[in-house]
């Protein structure tokens, strides 16, 4: 049974190990709106969020965004690395974010396939 | 949508986007009066009551270029099919409640689903919100802030792989608890 006493102690585990590294690290943007919920943006939410537990990886932020009106292109997930432009994946499903995890988070390789748009910044 | 959670997701996200930086999420379950009231709370931007009236209107909502709101005529439909109502108050510059209310028992009330994952992605997409979650299931209930566990973190963000796996195993297990231990419906 988890607590918030837990949550104490990992937090002073966490906080000891991670006090000399900078937060330069790679972000993901999950579209929000009405759509992108239906079109299944909770779920690859949820399978982002799991891909980070389990590679163990400690650079990522993940934010969620609102409607940017492309309504038949959700579930949009933006990756910002730095010194790279932005790029939007569409259609993106749970089952795809292994790969965009993998490749673009972990290795900056670009999943081609997937992309929409990208905005050099 | 499916699960009353997703619609929840939204709720909330709406709230979000009227600029809200306080969120007050109630999910009351009373059995015996056979009710189910979903209750969201902000100090966003809020609505005239012109406004108002027109968010539930499918038609209108679609038109407008602010795509806010899109999904409040689906919580109606879904209320009404299950002898429920939604009812929003809203006052300018002081912020919005929407109520969602259905019959508990009625056959076409979509179930509540992943809360978990909802909450989940309230508290990790969002934060710098102020969130305040409170579920009751009768005499049980379980809250979580978003300002308890922030001061507890003290700066380590939610997205650390081990506070990560702390919180879907906190929500799941408090969440299981409401149900006396067993997983909630079909999650
Ligand atoms: S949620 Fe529909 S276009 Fe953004």
């Amino acid at each position: 049974m988890k607590s918030l006493e837990d949550l104490k102690r990992l937090q002073q585990q966490v906080k000891a190990k991670t006090s000399l590294r900078h937060a330069a690290g790679t972000q993901v943007i999950v579209g929000m709106g009405t759509c992108g919920i239906a079109a299944g943006a909770r779920e690859v939410m949820s399978a982002i969020l799991n891909e980070i537990a389990k590679r163990n990886l400690e650079d990522v932020t993940v934010r969620q965004t609102g409607c940017i009106g492309m309504c038949e292109k959700e579930v949009l997930v933006d990756v910002v690395r730095v010194g790279q432009p932005r790029i939007t994946y569409g259609r993106v499903t749970a089952e795809n974010v292994p790969t965009i995890v993998a490749e673009h988070v972990v290795n900056g390789r670009i999943v081609e396939e997937l992309v929409v748009a990208k905005i050099e910044e | 949508m499916r699960e009353l959670s997703l619609h929840i997701l939204d709720l909330v996200q709406n709230a979000v986007e009227a600029e809200a930086t306080k969120v007050m999420l109630e999910v009351v379950e009373d059995l015996s009066a056979d009710t189910l009231i979903i209750r969201v709370r902000d100090n966003g931007r809020g609505m005239e009551k012109q406004e108002c009236s027109k968010v539930v209107d499918p038609f209108h909502t679609s038109r407008t270029t602010r795509r806010i709101g899109l999904g409040l005529p689906l919580i109606q439909m879904s209320t009404q099919r299950c002898e429920g109502h939604l009812k929003i108050e809203s006052e300018m510059g002081k912020g919005t409640l929407i109520e969602a209310l259905y019959r508990h028992s009625h056959w076409d009330r979509p179930p509540l689903g992943n809360m978990a994952d909802t909450l989940q992605t309230i508290l990790v997409g969002n934060p710098m919100l102020d969130f305040h979650y409170l579920h009751r299931v009768d005499e049980r209930s379980f809250s979580i802030a978003a300002s308890e566990i922030n001061e507890i973190l003290g700066g380590v963000p939610l997205t650390q792989p081990e506070i990560l796996q702390w919180l879907q195993g906190y929500l799941k297990e408090n969440l299981a608890i409401l149900y006396g231990g067993v997983e909630n419906e079909e999650s």
